[in-house]
């Protein structure tokens, strides 16, 4: 990463202005009663498959757009790239004479920084709405997709206010809103050209909607003699019709709204108010996007309806806006945007951001796999480029059983001086970064597969293979013992694979794919051998590994013969609490009676949570364990862990930590609980630094005497 | 359908929805309502009443004698002093408690998009569910500009603190009138 990007972070984080006001919006709260009564699902599915679908016609559909709405009197213009668009309509300026323009909100004109290209034709550009307005005073650009002006605060804003209008005001926003309708106003009145974008464009009409809040397009494109949009291609879907699920789910994912209080609907030039027919022009705008739908990767990105619902819950972007989290295009689906629409460079910069939690593909309106996608920039860019030596090498060698397992237990005894009390204390100057805001843990002592042969086990028919993952392994053996305890009190046995090993999930994350399919190829067969009934796991990154990833890294690597075997595995696979509150709702295991009542919060898992949608069954154990769950607040949001992310974007981390253990503290509970033992090193680390009385511990020995 | 648009209307911000049986009966809120606006021939004090169908269920000429400044022509610049803008409405939707206008008459956008107080006057008859059954009622190759109003103008730019009427209307009044269509009056 790059020594101004580690800089722009570090002052995005002191600023927490926009993260302040994007709690206190409480948006999955507002967002679900907007939803009420709507099969989110089945309208998302609908609007991938219409934009999907025209994704893979832009060049058909733009040609039918340009036949139907030049037959309805309007101008269209099919601009390749920036330059073109640009180009044409400074040329149209020049022939109308115009002097003055008002824009209403429209992201395409800024990808092609329109504004400050007509700037030096002495052509004066004001932005309308609101928020672009605010941007454009303060020399800035927007920070989020939708309130592009979210970073400043009232006080900042009423200052840009005061020197632009040279009268005192104070801080009052419904005052500083009329401040701005009165300065605006006459801007519309005196303009010569409207320009706007557009949020869909119909081909079989040739109609752009065009949706607002504020009602400064209906002006825009009202009192200007001369309409000008700029439409990107991937806004074009085929039918009239297709509108309507995108309005549907629009308005509701972008800020709660059943819908926004102005859509229109322009299909053809109207009469100005002396009678004059409006001139309107329409460019339709590629700049890369039919090149992108050619990939077949990311073709799938031309599907976004910029509801920007993925900013408004990506962990990340809350802590550090878009100002550092993308330019013009930001977030998580700006990072691909941006790549493509932009600059791949600087994109390759922004996608190390992305901690892969996946909240932004849950919410999406479009089903866009947006961490996917940033994956794929960052493991054409590993391609490309390659990846830093030293990072390249510690994934090698933890792709070398022998060399990663002999180098954690010398690790085991070199700490020793070092430890106490399961955390490394004091460590060298030149390490002690590593444990500013949480402790380290310590290498266990004995490893789990040490341990593993000390285990008296009876012999019964039934077997499930452990599969312990490193961490489990080496950090938390004593989880991997109460996982063997209690499978066997439900009649199973359990097997351990020596020849086990990493499950490529720090591979696959990094975007060393190849690497990823050797680790999946080291590990199939052993796991199947002794036909075991179950494979359990009790790591939700690993498990998401053997479960899905797999499979779908051989098929991406070309190695197709360990594909049956690989899904083979996958549909043996359990999470541990998984297999557990399947025994138990089975009866075979039974929880004890008169237990004393402890209470406990759950931390989900991103992998788990997100990757194999595993979040009632912990619960539901846990619970018939004698558990009392205290749910906190967001308990799906990711730890701030994320594998190296720690160790790459420590200050994100940290105060995604912070965030999480502000909300474990607010439940009061005695425990917090996690199935990932990535999770618990950065849970159990943060409570320690902080002195807390509330203990992060696996499941499994939460559980392990709660069975008769 | 009444009561959902009614109730969608009315949590879309600064909208209030009225109900009369008879045309007669809106006619004389709206008088009532133009007088207690204190509707006058000065600027920032006027009103506008954009080409109706309604406008032939009564005598306007009297009516603009009771309310000097009260307009039935609405050109850019009378709109852009007006308090209040009146217009008739084509289609109410249920779900999301909107109203369908075709604006393709450039009064119609003028007077409902430069008011301060959108004056909206809907057949009560003409409120179906939602968008896609407005999609078989109203179409591109008739009405060139269509706009969907939702309650007034807003913005949340600011700290994303709601602020109403930021470029449009801070108010909307929906008038809806049950007998519109059955006086034979083609909205």
């Amino acid at each position: 990463m790059k020594q101004d990007m580690s800089a722009s972070i570090h002052k995005a984080l002191k600023n927490q202005n926009l993260a302040g006001i994007l709690d206190r919006w409480n948006y999955p709260a507002t967002r679900a009663k907007a939803f009420e009564g709507i099969d989110f699902e089945a309208l998302r599915t609908k609007i991938a498959d219409i934009k999907g679908e025209a994704a893979g016609h832009l060049d058909e559909l733009a040609e039918t757009f340009k036949k139907n709405a030049e037959a309805n009197g309007i101008k269209v213009f099919r601009a390749n790239s920036a330059e073109a668009a640009r180009q044409y309509i400074a040329d149209l300026c020049k022939e109308k004479g115009v002097k003055k323009i008002v824009k209403s909100k429209s992201m395409a004109t800024e990808e092609i920084h329109l504004n400050h290209f007509l700037d030096e034709f002495g052509i004066q550009s004001d932005e309308t709405d609101l928020g672009e307005w605010i941007c454009q005073l303060a020399h800035q650009t927007p920070s989020h997709m939708v309130m592009p002006a979210l970073h400043l605060t009232k006080e900042e804003i009423s200052d840009l206010f005061e020197e632009e209008t040279k009268q005192p005001l104070d801080n009052d926003i419904q005052k500083l809103v009329k401040v701005a309708r009165k300065a605006i106003r006459e801007k519309f009145f005196e303009a010569d050209m409207g320009i706007s974008g557009a949020n869909i464009a119909i081909a079989e009409t040739g109609s752009i909607v065009i949706c607002t809040n504020e009602g400064n397009a209906r002006l825009v494109t009202t009192l200007p003699k001369v309409h000008v949009a700029l439409v990107g291609l991937e806004k074009l879907v085929p039918h009239y019709t297709d509108a309507a699920p995108i309005l549907a789910a629009l308005p509701r994912n972008a800020t709660s709204q059943l819908l926004t209080s102005y859509a229109s609907f322009i299909s053809a030039p109207t009469l100005n108010d002396d009678g004059s027919m409006k001139e309107v022009h329409i460019v339709l705008m590629d700049n890369n996007r039919t090149k992108m739908a050619q990939d077949p990767k990311f073709k799938e990105a031309l599907q976004c309806i910029r509801c920007a619902a993925c900013l408004n819950v990506c962990p990340v972007y809350r802590l550090v806006t878009g100002h550092v989290f993308g330019d013009i295009y930001t977030g998580g689906i700006g990072t691909i945007l941006t790549a493509w629409f932009n600059e791949l460079k600087s994109a390759e910069d922004i996608q190390a951001l992305c901690i892969g939690c996946d909240k932004c593909k849950d919410i999406c309106a479009a089903k866009i796999d947006i961490p996917g996608l940033i994956l794929e920039i960052r493991h054409r860019a590993a391609e490309k480029e390659g990846l830093p030596f030293i990072y390249k090498t510690a994934l090698e060698v933890i792709n070398n059983r022998r060399v990663f397992h002999g180098m954690l237990r010398a690790a085991s005894v070199l700490q020793k001086p070092f430890v106490k009390e399961g955390f490394i204390r004091h460590l060298p100057m030149f390490l002690s970064g590593l444990s500013e805001y949480r402790s380290l843990p310590s290498v266990a002592p004995v490893p789990f597969r040490d341990l593993f042969k000390t285990i008296k086990q009876p012999k019964c028919d039934e077997k499930a293979v452990f599969y312990a993952g490193c961490a489990l392994d080496f950090v938390y053996p004593d989880a991997g013992v109460a996982i063997v305890k209690i499978l066997n009190k439900a009649g199973i046995e359990v097997l351990f694979p020596e020849e086990q090993s990493c499950c490529g999930i720090p591979h696959w994350g990094s975007g060393s794919f190849d690497m990823a399919a050797d680790a999946a190829e080291r590990n199939i067969l052993p796991l199947l051998e002794g036909d075991p009934k179950y494979i359990v796991v009790s790591c939700a990154s690993c498990t998401t590994a053997l479960k899905k990833e797999w499979a779908k890294i051989l098929k991406e690597q070309h190695r197709e013969t360990l594909i049956p075997k690989a899904n083979e595995v996958s549909s043996r696979t359990y999470m541990f609490t998984e297999l557990v509150d399947k025994l138990i709702k089975e009866k075979r295991l039974t929880p004890k009676e008169g237990i004393e009542l402890h209470t406990l919060t759950y931390h989900d898992s991103c992998h788990a949570k997100r990757h194999v949608g595993i979040y009632k069954e912990p619960r539901a154990a846990l619970s018939a364990a004698g558990y009392e769950i205290k749910e906190m607040n967001e308990c799906d949001t990711c730890c701030g862990m994320g594998g190296s992310y720690t160790i790459k974007q420590p200050e994100i981390s940290m105060q995604m930590l912070k965030r999480k253990l502000e909300n474990i503290e607010a439940t009061g509970a005695e425990f917090v609980s996690a199935e990932c033992p990535g999770c618990l090193i950065q849970l159990r680390g943060g409570l320690d630094k902080t002195g807390s009385k509330i203990k992060a511990i696996h499941p499994a020995e939460l559980m392990v005497d709660k069975f008769k | 359908m009444f009561e959902n648009f009614k109730a969608r209307a009315e949590a879309s911000g600064n909208t209030e929805v009225k109900r009369f049986a008879t045309t007669k009966e809106a006619l004389g809120f709206i008088e009532e309502f133009l007088a207690k606006e204190e509707v006058k021939d000065e600027p920032g004090s006027y009103a506008v009443w954009a080409k109706s169908p309604i406008l032939s269920q009564f005598d306007n000429k009297a009516m603009a004698e009771k309310f000097p400044g009260l307009h039935f022509e609405v050109t850019k610049e009378l709109a852009k002093g007006a308090k209040v803008g009146i217009t008739q409405l084509k289609w109410g939707l249920a779900e999301t408690g909107s109203m369908a206008q075709d604006s393709t008459d450039i009064e119609q956008r003028l007077a409902s998009a430069l008011a301060w107080i959108h004056v909206a006057i809907l057949p009560t008859s003409k409120i179906i569910a939602d968008i896609p059954a407005l999609m078989t009622k109203m179409h591109p190759k008739n009405d060139k500009y269509i706009t969907l109003i939702t309650g007034a103008s807003k913005t949340a730019d600011i700290e994303r603190v709601l602020a109403i009427g930021v470029h449009g209307p801070e108010r909307l009044v929906i008038v809806c009138v049950d007998d519109l269509e059955l006086e034979g009056v083609q909205s």
